[in-house]
């Protein structure tokens, strides 16, 4: 099969994935976690326990406050402590619930045994309904909740539910050891993902630098016999995580700029997803536990992790039981090199979406003094959504918004590549982010004025 | 916490920098050096070492004294400058007939457009170009070369210069494996066509350029040159002579590739490359001058930035 990959750009970084052949182990229970009720994009969710109630592992304890919203649940059992604001890993405060751990006790009904249910229930709505229950979403970074985007608004038909099985951030492992170690489970939640969308295709996309997860995710496939499901080698190339990126080297269609992936007849859904969506729909096991990768560059071996982790884990306690934080660490991230966020506040608790702890050193991670523009182009080479970075840049300082809207500064996907490529360590991407900034709320702002005309016309006709 | 360091995404970088590719381009041009040494003798060293020098030392003194930004300096993009001036000019040059043409490529062709990436046109050339209308007598006069080791060397004018002032006729016999090894005269980078080669082969190995505007300058004046050879193979000569003499191998593919006064797009390289060639071969044919690739390049850096304004990157779901 000829390898297949995203058509613009993109970059090849070491995928330094040294923590690959660590076995997923369960880290032990912590005195106290501490639950944030914003989890997932969208309206963050509302308490619905009080101060002192006892709580079981796997209990509602925020529910959701909007449309674009998920449950929350306890993942330990035990007594709250306190509900209030407490720093998130930015230094922000958002809303946590604290829980001190006593036991651990589940909810009735959530089967926590080994045993593979491959048989998929039929009712599209009862499933739905329990992937929403059970507080799925996005575990791939954007953390969008899973019913909303398995439900397509009428008129458009998915054609092909695409498995982002790619992990294309150098260093994470996490969906990588899950591929090895819980492929059934996977392959089912990616059946019960294409039942849910009406029997569309589905496809596997794996970056060709994980062979014994395309093997295992093949041999999987071809034993639990679902229909119209496969697994495509990509050619490695970072972001072929993406979404956009990825719908393009499976698909060979690019979504339009501002468009959704729907309307090209895709869905993605990250692997980690699948396996919750199984959890959810075939245990009844909310989301409460996921996988991350305690790795970097100045990690001794012994001191990797593959980790399943209950939300809510302080990271420092995380931390402590991989070892502690390595002498040489510079900087502490939570998620990829390329995309992760730099983490300001240790003491700050693992979400649904975390995926990693990752400590570079200095020599790795040291951003090196801004040289001047040499005009080579690079920037705009390895840009994914075809943008030219270095006109941005320039057009950010000399604050045209205009001219960023129209060189489309808002099709930016943030994925680092201009500002990892430039010879002259320019920060495009910085700049980019905050040029981007201004030109959605210009949208925003002739969007607003637009309505408001619109809504004066009709009120004068009455 | 204070000690770990707080900064947004990207965490890491690529290896390459500014000066790491300037370092590629240092060495893919080394074989062709060394080529031009070892024919040319210690005279050709000379006029590298003073170019080199000079150019690396005027930068720098500029941007310590009159920018008063030593941080602007950037000595690698310097001796880029410095070598490929040398390498464009005779192996007789004065040595202060070098420093004046270095003086000019870096202080005024590069420092006054602002420096680094700010220059429209190619430094080098600009400081042959005026060497060239300065003092012709320096830069049209060709030796005997005393080469190392003996080498032998056989020279007179150069073969453009024959062709332009006796026709294509007079380079009937032309054997074009030597010119493919060993040029017979011209300035150092006029040499050796496989030394020259082998760089360019070097610099887009390593993905420091895109072949294309190298490659769109080929194909153009090959097609021009077979064309008219078709018509009158008397008047004008063909595709092989014209791609392997003069100073084409070295524009096309140290010069026309400079990253700041060449188009950023594919597509817009590849019209770039088209002007420069479709110039080299009507100023070759029709022009004064036996040669027209500095000027060719230099006239076509005028126009990158209608070129750069005209050619945007292909972007992602836009029409």
């Amino acid at each position: 099969m000829a390898r297949t990959t995203f058509s613009l750009g993109g970059v090849h970084p070491n995928d330094a994935k040294y923590a690959k052949d660590h076995a997923i182990e369960v880290l032990p229970l912590p005195q106290t976690v501490y639950i944030s009720v914003a989890q997932h994009l969208g309206a963050p969710a509302v308490p619905c326990v009080a101060v002192g109630d006892t709580v079981k592992a796997g209990q509602v304890i925020a529910e959701p406050a909007g449309f674009i919203s998920a449950f929350v649940h306890s993942s330990v059992s035990g007594t709250v402590k306190s509900i209030g604001p407490r720093k998130d890993l930015a230094g922000n405060n958002v809303t946590h619930i604290e829980i001190a751990v006593e036991g651990d006790d589940w909810v009735d009904g959530v089967d926590l045994s080994d045993t593979l249910i491959t048989e998929i229930p039929a009712d599209r709505a009862a499933v739905l309904d329990k992937i929403k229950a059970c507080g799925v979403v996005g575990l791939g970074g954007a953390t969008f909740p899973t019913h909303v985007k398995l439900n397509p608004a009428p008129g458009s038909k998915a054609e092909c539910l695409i498995l982002n099985a790619a992990e294309c951030e150098p260093y994470l492992t996490c969906d990588y050891r899950i591929m090895i170690e819980r492929t059934d489970e996977i392959v089912v939640g990616a059946a019960i993902m294409q039942m849910v969308l009406g029997g569309c295709k589905t496809v596997f996309g794996v970056e060709e630098n994980k062979p014994e997860a395309i093997k295992a995710l093949k041999e999987s496939v071809a034993r639990l016999g679902y229909k119209d499901m496969s697994v495509l080698p990509l050619k490695k190339k970072y972001p072929q995580g993406g979404e956009k990126q990825l719908i393009d080297a499976v698909m060979k269609r690019q979504v339009k700029s501002g468009g959704l992936p729907i309307s090209v007849g895709a869905v993605v859904q990250n692997v980690a997803t699948s396996l919750a969506v199984y959890e959810a729909v075939q245990k009844n096991k909310p989301l409460v536990t996921n996988t991350m990768t305690v790795t970097g560059d100045c990690v001794p071996d012994e001191a990797m992790h593959n980790y399943m982790f209950r939300i809510g884990m302080p990271l420092s306690y995380i931390a402590e039981q991989a070892g502690g934080v390595p002498q040489d660490a510079a900087k502490i991230i939570s998620g990829g090199p390329m995309m992760g966020k730099a983490v300001a506040n240790f003491d700050a608790c693992t979400v649904k979406g975390s995926s990693s702890i990752l400590y570079l050193s200095e020599s790795a991670t040291k951003r090196h003094p801004e040289g001047a523009c040499i005009r080579c182009g690079k920037c705009a080479e390895a840009c994914p959504m075809g943008l030219e970075p270095f006109l941005l840049n320039r057009l950010y300082k000399a604050g045209d918004v205009p001219a960023l809207e129209q060189n489309a500064a808002q099709d930016c996907i943030e994925c680092g590549c201009c500002l990892y490529t430039c010879p002259a360590n320019i920060p495009l991407l910085d700049n980019i982010r905050l040029a981007k900034g201004q030109v959605m709320g210009a949208i925003k702002a002739r969007a607003a004025a637009a309505k408001a005309a619109a809504e004066a016309a009709s009120s004068e006709k009455k | 916490m204070e000690k770990y360091i707080v900064s947004p995404s990207p965490h890491i970088h690529a290896k390459q920098s500014t000066s790491s590719l300037m370092g590629d381009v240092v060495l893919a041009l080394l074989p062709a050096i060394a080529v031009s040494v070892v024919f040319y003798g210690w005279k050709e060293l000379l006029v590298l070492a003073v170019s080199a020098i000079s150019c690396v030392v005027i930068e720098w003194a500029i941007t310590k004294w009159l920018f008063k930004k030593p941080g602007y300096f950037c000595g690698s993009s310097a001796l880029v400058t410095g070598l490929l001036l040398a390498m464009n000019l005779p192996y007789t040059t004065p040595w202060w007939v070098v420093f004046i043409g270095a003086l000019v490529a870096i202080g005024v062709a590069k420092m006054t457009f602002g420096g680094l990436g700010q220059n429209v046109f190619n430094p080098a050339l600009v400081g042959r170009v005026f060497l060239l209308v300065s003092f012709p007598a320096y830069m049209t006069h060709w030796e005997i070369p005393q080469g190392l080791f003996g080498v032998d060397a056989i020279t007179g004018p150069t073969l453009l210069g024959r062709v332009a002032e006796n026709g294509a006729a007079s380079i009937e016999g032309l054997n074009y494996w030597d010119t493919l090894f060993l040029n017979m005269g011209g300035s150092a980078g006029e040499i050796s066509a496989l030394a020259l080669l082998a760089g360019f082969v070097y610099l887009v190995c390593r993905r420091v350029i895109k072949p294309w505007i190298t490659l769109s300058i080929f194909a153009t004046v090959a097609i021009i040159a077979a064309i008219f050879h078709c018509i009158d193979p008397a008047q004008f000569t063909g595709p092989a002579f014209n791609l392997l003499t003069g100073g084409l191998i070295l524009g096309a593919c140290f010069m026309a590739t400079d990253y700041v006064t060449s188009p950023m797009s594919t597509w817009g390289g590849v019209i770039y490359g088209f002007g420069i060639g479709f110039l080299v071969m009507m100023i070759r044919y029709f022009g004064s001058y036996p040669e027209g690739v500095s000027f060719a390049i230099l006239i076509m850096n005028a126009v990158v930035p209608l070129i750069n304004r005209a050619f945007h990157q292909k972007k992602f779901g836009r029409a």
